[in-house]
């Protein structure tokens, strides 16, 4: 690629090249382009200015990269949009003409300038005007620089082992890539081992998701760490270290057979998590009977520590004094799969969630139409375990919320599981009278659509537009929905055996340990949910390398997309792995020696432990390997004794003293 | 332009690579609108924050310097910000002594994804300098 490198050492003159891209109209439709070429070339050090429609296309890179190979310049800016969009695109065109990457700058005028500035054209062009000349002051004094690269361990750390955990880490581990498959529950399967059937296929959802998670826990290449929870990451990408806890089970794992004696025996019983406290567990338990690993767990909350499942255990696998056990593991990319949360339906007090007996959530649907829920599969009201003959479905609880009681986004798929769950209770009581009230059917993925037309259509499921505005129990505990049909304006009252909440999906309740943890939080978004690096080009990566997204983290997502996501986030670890190096941006803080009077005030300051003081010289010393390229020390030494690249001050305050136009300048400064 | 107008204030914005930058990306991106009053410079950390950075925009005329960066607990590098965030209000304290509003300096947060919160400060400080005025120690006429 690289024909003829051209040296330079950074001391010759600059001949700096500024292309000013139109971005289609999202630039030219706001600001004069061409008569921002002619201002550019009134900077100093500018030898020539040229616009296109596109500069990060094809023909724009090959302008600059023809003009670096004629030899005309030498530096080169980029006004377009911003850094964090294409810098990269430019760096490479930079180097694959010859020239040094480093040697570029790009100006943002588009998000900081023409996007939020569109009716204020004479404001605008100002502020692309000296977005300019900060970018040219910058790159006249910017040096080139090596970049460094690392080796990445071709091993990756899973966080969640839902479906879209499990289905990353079969890919990964079949991809012959170690995987480490961290799940804070005893068992794996997460949200999709609790449906019943999937929509819109009305696949069991049992029967897809049991064998996968069988398979994930005898590859060879996945180590499958249950009821184990990441502690504390270090490193960076690449070259992860993360300390897991593997909590106790103070039962010996390896001598456990399943067999669900002690559960049998033991005298505890508490809620079931699984099925959503509708059935009792004992203390001793699984959480399910097909869970993968189908070891017994004790719950120490709950245990009362009598003794009898020791006597009884046949293996001697009961250990009461369980200690957590630490794991340090060293990987080099991250999947974050921790899956998401049902929103509390207490919180809208008005559906009487939690006070009336009737009133479930949709997930407590699932567990009773499910085989193995607590009712076997026969859907009973909790009140009286009477059949119901009437059921209303309230959609968009916490969900298209803009009360403040709920969250303002669509849950993606509450529309099909209502209209699933419908389907399903209609198939076993054709009888039964359903409605569904609903503020708009969102049947938007593949096949969705001829479902729920189906539903109603063939199956006699009453789907009505109108949120419920009223609803309350008589003394049989059945209950009386009020609302309005909006669609033939009328008021509706209907006594209904039973009312279902279609409940949405919330960020996971410790999303902020979890961002914390893994260093995500900055990219986190206003919804409570991981961002995703590019909503549309980098779905998958999280804004910190090696970090990725799968699954509902990144935001309320049906199966397919789950799976899809976890898909790509496998490949784009796979991507990383199978280079197995990475480049790391050479932005490091060194100490100039002759400067640094040893106060050491600089060594406190380094979060990453990367300054050590030279007793025999008497000063600092930065570890490159160890810098991060922050510049915190650079911001602190007293001495200015601190350099740092790309953003040192060097390259900072002639961008500051740019900043400000000629007309705008101080008195007392030199310029 | 006679000073009876409408007072345009300079704002300089220094902002972290990862938190404030990209938020500020994201409030191009979904077009919300502010003055045309704010430039800036990305660092990688708020802990790069140099008082002088500041001091230097000042004196060059710039009427506000807005500094963001991560939220506390948030920084990509750990705890620069926290750096900054103990900087910062020592800074205004000498900003005032040398007879220069500290207001003019202004300290934020703002994550990746507050260009929302973004756009009301940057509201709101235009005005906030609108009624201070000019920077008394801006040249020119």
């Amino acid at each position: 690629m690289v024909e003829t490198e051209i040296k330079l050492t950074g001391r010759e003159t600059p001949k700096i090249g500024v292309y000013v891209c139109w971005c289609g109209i999202n630039i030219g439709g706001v600001v004069d382009v061409p008569k921002l070429c002619e201002y550019s070339m009134t900077l100093p050090n500018v030898v020539l200015a040229s616009e296109y429609k596109f500069m990060c296309s094809d023909i724009g890179q090959n302008m600059i990269m023809e003009d670096i190979r004629e030899g005309k310049i030498n530096r080169v800016v980029v006004a377009s949009c911003s850094p964090r969009m294409h810098e990269q695109t430019f760096r490479r065109a930079c180097s694959d003409a010859g020239l040094n990457q480093f040697l570029f700058e790009q100006a943002n005028i588009r998000e900081h300038c023409t996007w939020v500035s569109m009716n204020d054209v004479p404001g605008a062009t100002k502020i692309a005007q000296d977005h300019i000349r900060m970018a040219v002051a910058k790159v006249s004094v910017l040096q080139p620089l090596e970049v460094t690269t690392v080796d990445v361990e071709p091993s990756c750390l899973v966080v969640g082992a839902g479906i879209a955990g499990i289905n990353a880490a079969l890919d990964l581990g079949n991809s012959g890539y170690k995987v480490y498959l961290v799940e804070k529950n005893p068992t794996v399967g997460g949200h999709m081992a609790q449906l019943d059937k999937t929509f819109p296929t009305m696949d069991c959802s049992s029967c897809i998701t049991t064998p996968k998670m069988s398979e994930v826990s005898r590859n060879q290449n996945i180590e499958l760490m249950t009821y184990s929870e990441v502690v504390s990451l270090d490193g960076y990408v690449g070259n992860f270290q993360a300390k897991i806890k593997k909590k106790p089970h103070y039962i010996d794992q390896d001598l456990c057979t399943g067999c669900g004696q002690c559960a049998e025996v033991c005298p505890v019983e508490c809620a079931n998590e699984f099925d959503l406290g509708m059935k009792p567990r004992k203390a001793a338990y699984i959480s399910f009977p097909q869970a993968v690993p189908g070891q017994y767990t004790i719950d120490m909350d709950h245990c009362i520590k009598c003794g009898i499942c020791e006597e009884e255990c046949p293996t001697k696998a009961i250990k009461y004094n369980d200690k957590p056990e630490y794991v340090d593991v060293k990987v080099g990319t991250i999947i974050l799969a921790t899956g998401w949360d049902p929103y509390d339906a207490t919180r809208m007090e008005q559906y009487g969630f939690g006070r009336y007996p009737n009133v479930i959530m949709a997930l407590q649907m699932e567990r009773l139409l499910s085989s193995f829920g607590p009712t076997g599969g026969k859907v009973k009201r909790p009140s009286d375990l009477k059949e119901p003959e009437s059921i209303v479905f309230i959609q968009c609880v916490g969900s298209r919320e803009f009360t403040g009681k709920g969250r303002k986004y669509c849950s993606r798929v509450c529309c099909m599981y209502a209209t699933k769950q419908a389907r399903s209770y209609k198939e076993k009581h054709p009888h039964a009278r359903i409605y569904i009230f609903y503020i708009d059917i969102r049947a938007f993925g593949k096949g969705y659509e001829e479902f729920y037309h189906d539903a109603g259509m063939n199956y006699g499921i009453n789907f009505i537009r109108g949120r419920v505005s009223e609803l309350y129990e008589n003394e049989n505990h059945d209950l009386i929905v009020r609302a309005e049909d909006t669609l033939l304006q009328r008021q509706i009252e209907l006594k209904v055996d039973m009312v279902i909440l279609s409940i949405g999906l919330e960020p996971q309740s410790d999303i902020d340990d979890i961002a914390r943890i893994f260093n995500v939080t900055a990219t986190k978004t206003e919804d409570g949910f991981l961002m995703e690096a590019h909503p549309k080009l980098r779905p998958v990566d999280t804004l910190t390398d090696g970090i990725f997204v799968a699954g509902t983290v990144q935001g309320p997502k049906d199966i397919p997309d789950t799976v899809a996501q976890a898909k790509a986030a496998a490949s784009s670890a796979a991507t990383l792995m199978a280079k197995g190096q990475v480049e790391i941006e050479p932005y490091f803080a060194k100490v100039l020696d002759f400067k640094c009077a040893g106060c050491k005030s600089c060594i406190s300051l380094c979060a990453y432990k990367a300054i050590t003081f030279n007793e025999y010289e008497r000063v600092a010393e930065i570890s490159e390997i160890l810098c991060k390229g922050c510049g915190t020390c650079v911001a602190a030494c007293p001495s200015k004794a601190i350099v740092q690249n790309h953003f040192g001050d060097a390259q900072i305050l002639p961008m500051i003293k740019s900043a400000i136009p000629k007309e705008l300048k101080a008195r007392g400064s030199e310029n | 332009m006679s000073s009876q107008e409408l007072f345009d204030p300079y704002i300089l914005g220094i902002f972290c690579n990862w938190c404030s930058y990209a938020g500020a990306d994201g409030a191009g991106t979904s077009r919300m609108q502010r003055p045309a009053n704010f430039r800036i410079i990305r660092v990688m950390c708020g802990g790069r924050m140099d008082p002088q950075f500041v001091v230097n925009a000042l004196l060059n005329g710039a009427d506000g310097v807005i500094i963001s960066h991560c939220h506390p607990g948030d920084c990509h590098y750990v705890e620069g910000n926290l750096k900054t965030i103990r900087k910062m209000p020592i800074l205004q304290l000498y900003l005032k002594q040398f007879g220069i509003n500290p207001k003019r300096a202004k300290y934020i947060f703002i994550s990746a994804s507050e260009g929302v919160q973004l756009t009301e400060i940057a509201k709101q400080y235009v005005e906030e300098l609108r009624e201070l005025g000019p920077n008394p120690i801006r040249g020119g006429n």
